[in-house]
């Protein structure tokens, strides 16, 4: 197993480097050949893992590989855990990576960047690897940073446009904030339980279930609460919960296969992997279940409407992956992580579908992204549209697709879920069903359908993608289709994950969603007539009137509701408050500091001030050596005056 | 002569100076005769080093590699050098960089080429000398010393301001040394010696004394490090320092100043240092945040990363005196040695990561003379490799895992909370700040189009830049993705110098 695991790691990692490193010397093929047979490996490994530990049901593998550090006492190891969440994710993570690197050598294939793009996937995919593989902290944290560099990298891959360096620069500092939390979170991980080992932390943390810890004087917080907090902090800027999903719509400035793979089917997802990988720490604090539950709910509501009034045909599915990590992250605060990890795969491939299709679009259209400059495309993009639509209807929970099955059980176990404020949550989760709806289809029509917007010129030259960009496609509309079928039961209601996840039996909604479960037929023909369905269907019905029947309708509902729209078309004005005060403010703070503090009162009062304060000094005292002798004579009398009299004055002043 | 006997740190400190001497003796004619001399130098005293890793006992706490000769025998005073797991791996930092320095010199130095690497090689002894020096005199003759040759360095070859910048420094450092002095002539009337080990020794020691003492090294060492708020002679010795003077001041001498807090402060005035270390985190935290907004602002890129360099520093002080906090709340000596360790370690890291920035800026500067961030913009462009170089060390400055940034950070910040949760989420700001001001740099000098005529005639970097930047690459990256071996030569060390600390000397 060791082997198998560090074979699954160093095959993307021999590719990335080798595609990195001598790029010019192997050449384009060379380095697409190297890439995707380091990541080919690595997926037959997975799924090799995969039987073991699931099928065979071969013992959790834990072990460490080196040794980073040790220090004060403690061991600091690089090392995997592999269980039934790590078997799955390793294989999700792969598969999907697989596929975006053969679509890539269509998607780049004029592009001048080509092997260092090859270079940074292929590294990519080692993180994510490392990340989800990890068996302690440190690693997860350096797997965690370390695709985090990778999408600051690949968002930035086309360093020439300014959006993109502006882009990614803000990438990495939205996620240096969730990270700041999370390195406190994993400090004070250490600080209480003296490791960073997985294994032990799980172990221990029940006889800490009480603890509290005062981090204001006087206020005395449960430890578990504050733990939970500062990791999920780290977890809302990976997987882009509000308020730090700014980064994500802007993301999208990278090339669309890094949008389908990094900030879709993977990375974004690291947040909802990490939580459920720390069930046993989130299980003893239902504070911070709550607060998970509601920013997922939240999330998933009001990112899913920004995604109607979006006009770029990749935002309009990045505002579908945040809604959607919304989704994830209700789940997992209603404790129905199983629910959250399945919808993360039925969303891996669905997203991941989305993406890639919408950039067989844009290459057809030679780099246009705007939705209103398209329509009618069905008729010169069949595959591309075929597939699309699979990856619509999964999107939107159509009975019978992938996220029909995954997102229903996250709806039902929000319903059933006991925790504070999960009322509000079923409600934003329920409602989002029709928002998300009514943005897909809104997209389906305004791209596929409705009449043919572009230019003369772009019609003309429209054609359906080479096969290294439909094959991945089609390879992924099959699990679009049939993974929520197929996996419902065995990974929901059959304890699949087993060790890998622990629920606490009070906060068991799975359990009791099983209870009623009879089979994933059953669950398809009593979801037909549930709300979830009907939403759907309410908002396919509301797209197809607005968009294909009677195009007139939005800009009237513009009018009518103006400030309401420009809510939306402002984002909720998150931006606008960050770069306002946020970036703004600490620029003028380290103006201020600067000018005021460094250069005024430092160097201006106390350094150049002693420097003066030393000049007139010996001004004042130039003027005792005056020349005259009887000055000086006058000086040395006075000065044996004091010299005498001080020892008398102690001999005999003291005295008297 | 055993191998133990062999006075192997006279011969890595007088080697550099006698070379240095001999190529000072030489013309400017015989150029290429004097750089290859000059490099020869270097890399024999680096080559020469390398026995004091390799042969360091890592299981005691004794000084290794111990010379004691006496010196002037009326005042008790030695040549008594020696090294533990603190100094030692400062000394192998302080090799390697010369050995750089001497390649960055390479072409670019035209105007007293002999004079220049004879400055730099026989500051490369004097600065071993400090690190090995166990005789407080000794210690105060290297440390001034050494002063010297960088000021003329700035002097002598720095830019338009270096007269202002050069006496600023020396006025600054050399405030501080004299109050050093005094303390030090104050510990030879306690205990008739200047063995610095005996200085450690001194029992009882009372408060008001001990603060004295504590002050009068502050005095010295902070300017060093540079610690708030004595820390702006820095930002203006980097801008006017030629890029070699930038990376041994960026890369050793700030080093001196963390070095004495652990060599003196901490171990000869422990109760001192217990009741002010109050003040000296509130520096160190002052330093991370404070200057890390300052350097958001730079508009010059050494300014920014001379006060980056700054920030960086405050990690190591306040893994330095984070200590007694962390006993007090029950951590003990293992939990206090993290922190410390992470200094240690922060301290190397910063002298590969900052004296590789300053040489990107060196590299960058040799081609378009200037400094001005507005003055660049995407020179990715027409420099690939050097960016590739330029971004990895940016990135190893905003501490990122696998490099050598992330380890010395994460250290004292795992540290820092035993001691209080505030002192660790006020460092943790520099994930932010810290990434803020590298990467926004980045942005605006590597990336982006081509912003004028001087990016568009950028020649990429050279073998001999490639392989300066490639050496330190490999030690960024090496650090980062093993500490280990570095860290376990210190655990002696540490042990035995926070067993001595958490005595009380009243």
């Amino acid at each position: 197993m060791e082997t198998l695991a560090l074979g699954v790691v160093l095959g993307p990692l021999a590719g990335a480097v080798i595609a990195g490193l001598f790029g010019r010397q192997i050449g384009r093929a060379g380095a697409h050949w190297v890439a995707i047979i380091g990541v080919a490996a690595s997926f037959v490994l997975s799924l090799l893992v995969f039987k073991q530990i699931v099928l065979d049901g071969a013992p959790v593998h834990n072990a460490s590989v080196y040794t980073w550090l040790v220090s004060g006492g403690i061991r600091f190891e690089i090392g995997f855990l592999i269980d039934k969440l790590t078997a799955l994710m390793m294989v999700v993570v792969t598969f999907v990576s697989l596929m975006v690197h053969v679509y890539t050598i269509g998607y780049m294939r004029d592009d001048p960047g080509y092997q260092r793009f090859f270079s940074y996937i292929a590294l990519f995919t080692f993180s994510m690897l490392m990340l989800v593989m990890a068996n302690n902290f440190l690693q997860l944290f350096f797997g965690w940073e370390a695709v985090g560099l990778v999408s600051y990298l690949l968002i930035g891959f086309w360093y020439r446009r300014e959006s993109a360096i502006y882009a990614n620069l803000k990438a990495f500092l939205v996620n240096r904030v969730g990270d700041m939390g999370f390195l406190l979170g994993i400090a004070a991980v250490l600080l209480y339980f003296n490791t960073l080992d997985y294994a032990e932390v799980f172990k221990a943390a029940p006889d800490f279930a009480r603890h509290t810890i005062e981090i204001i004087p006087g206020y005395a917080w449960s430890l578990m609460t504050v733990v939970c907090l500062l990791l999920f902090i780290g977890a809302m800027g990976k997987s882009a919960q509000v308020p730090l999903h700014v980064w994500l719509p802007d993301s999208m400035e990278g090339p669309t296969p890094i949008s389908a793979l990094i900030h879709a089917a993977t990375m974004v997802t690291a947040g909802i992997f990490m939580v459920a990988r720390m069930s046993p720490l989130f299980e003893l604090s239902e504070t911070v279940l709550s607060v998970v539950m509601v920013i997922g709910a939240v999330t998933a509501l009001f990112m899913g409407l920004l995604g109607v009034v979006q006009n770029d045909i990749k935002r309009v599915v990045a505002y579908s992956t945040l809604s959607q990590l919304g989704y994830m992250t209700a789940a997992l605060g209603a404790s129905a992580y199983a629910a959250g990890i399945f919808h993360l795969m039925t969303h891996a491939f669905f997203k991941a579908l989305l993406f890639l299709a919408a950039g067989s679009v844009i290459i057809a259209l030679h780099h246009e992204q705007d939705i209103r400059k398209m329509g009618g495309l069905y008729k010169y993009l069949p595959w591309t549209y075929g597939t699309f639509l699979i990856g619509t209807l999964a999107l939107i929970g159509f009975p019978g697709f992938s996220g029909f099955f995954s997102k229903d059980a996250i709806i039902e176990a929000v319903h059933a879920s006991q925790l504070d404020g999960s009322g509000l949550a079923y409600a934003a989760v329920l409602s989002g069903v029709f928002v998300t709806a009514l943005y897909s289809f809104r997209l389906l029509f305004l791209v596929f359908h409705t009449q043919e917007r572009m230019d003369a010129r772009a019609r003309e030259h429209l054609h359906e993608s080479p096969l290294v960009v439909i094959g991945p496609l089609v390879l992924l509309a099959i699990p679009s289709v049939i993974a929520g079928f197929l996996y419902i039961g065995p990974l929901l209601f059959n304890g699949f994950f087993g060790e890998a996840i622990f629920v606490l039996p009070q906060h068991d909604v799975l359990k009791q969603i099983g209870e009623e479960f009879h089979g994933a037929w059953w669950f398809l023909v009593h979801g037909l007539t549930a709300w979830p369905c009907l939403l759907a269907i309410a908002g396919i019905v509301t797209a197809w009137l607005c968009y294909q029947k009677y195009p007139q309708i939005p800009d009237k509902v513009k009018n009518v509701l103006a400030p309401l729209y420009r809510l939306l078309e402002r984002k909720y004005y998150f931006d606008d408050f960050n770069d306002a005060v946020l970036a703004a403010g600490s620029r003028a703070l380290g103006r201020g500091l600067w000018r005021g503090g460094d250069e005024k009162v430092i160097d201006g009062v106390m350094v150049n001030g002693t420097a003066n304060g030393v000049g007139w000094i010996s001004t004042v005292v130039r003027h005792i050596q005056s020349g005259y002798l009887y000055h000086y004579a006058f000086a040395v009398i006075i000065g044996l005056l004091l010299l005498l009299g001080w020892p008398l004055w102690a001999l005999f002043g003291r005295a008297a | 002569m055993t191998p133990a006997d062999f006075p192997l740190l006279s011969l890595v400190i007088w080697l550099p100076i006698t070379g240095g001497l001999l190529v000072l003796a030489l013309s400017d004619k015989y150029a290429q005769a004097l750089r290859v001399l000059s490099l020869i130098f270097a890399l024999l005293t680096f080559a020469l080093t390398l026995p004091l890793y390799t042969r360091f006992d890592t299981v005691g706490a004794e000084m290794q590699f111990v010379e004691l000769v006496p010196w002037i025998t009326t005042f008790n005073i030695h040549y008594h050098l020696g090294v533990d797991g603190i100094s030692m791996p400062l000394i192998l930092l302080t090799s390697f960089s010369t050995v750089l320095v001497v390649l960055a010199g390479w072409r670019v130095i035209e105007y007293k080429l002999a004079q220049y690497m004879a400055a730099f090689l026989i500051m490369e002894g004097l600065m071993i000398g400090v690190f090995a020096a166990l005789d407080a005199v000794l210690f105060y003759v290297f440390w001034e010393a050494m002063l010297i040759p960088m000021f003329l360095i700035i002097g002598i070859w720095g830019g338009q301001r270096r007269v202002y910048a050069s006496i600023k420094f020396f006025l600054y450092t050399f405030l501080g040394s004299v109050l050093m002095l005094i303390a030090f002539l104050y510990l030879y009337y306690r205990t008739d010696s200047f063995a610095i080990l005996d200085f450690h020794r001194i029992q009882p020691f009372d408060l008001n004394a001990q603060i004295l003492v504590f002050l009068a090294f502050l005095a010295a060492f902070a300017v060093k490090v540079p610690m708030w708020p004595v820390h702006t002679w820095l930002p203006d010795a980097h801008v006017e320092a030629p890029t070699g003077g930038s990376v041994i001041l960026a890369a050793i001498m700030l080093k001196m100043g963390a070095y004495g807090f652990l060599r003196f402060s901490l171990p000869i005035t422990p109760d001192a240092s217990a009741a002010l270390d109050w003040l000296m985190i509130t520096l160190s935290l002052i330093a991370v945040v404070y200057i890390g907004l300052v350097a958001l602002v730079q508009e010059d890129m050494k300014k920014l990363i001379a006060y980056s360099s700054i920030s960086h520093m405050g990690f190591v002080t306040l893994g330095f005196f984070i200590v007694f906090d962390i006993f007090e709340n029950g951590g003990g000596l293992q939990g206090a040695a993290l922190g410390v360790e992470g200094g240690l370690i922060q301290m190397l890291s910063h002298g590969f990561v900052s004296g590789a920035l300053f040489l990107c800026v060196g590299v960058m500067y040799d081609r378009v003379h200037s400094r001005n961030i507005s003055d660049y913009g995407g020179v990715v462009n027409t420099m690939p490799v050097f960016a590739s170089f330029m971004v990895l060390f940016a990135l190893a400055n905003t501490g990122l895992p696998g490099t050598s940034g992330f380890v010395g950070e994460f250290m004292v910040i795992l540290s820092a909370i035993k001691a209080n949760f505030w002192y660790a989420a006020l460092a943790a700001t520099t994930l932010v700040l810290g990434a803020a001001y590298t990467l926004w740099l980045v942005k605006r000098v590597i990336f982006g189009a081509v912003a004028n005529q001087n990016v568009a005639a950028l020649q990429d970097i050279n073998a001999r830049e490639c392989m300066i930047l490639a050496l330190l690459a490999t030690a960024v990256l090496g650090l980062g993705l093993w500490p280990k071996p570095v860290a376990d030569v210190m655990h002696p060390t540490v042990q035995h110098l926070l067993e001595h600390i958490s005595q009380s000397k009243l």
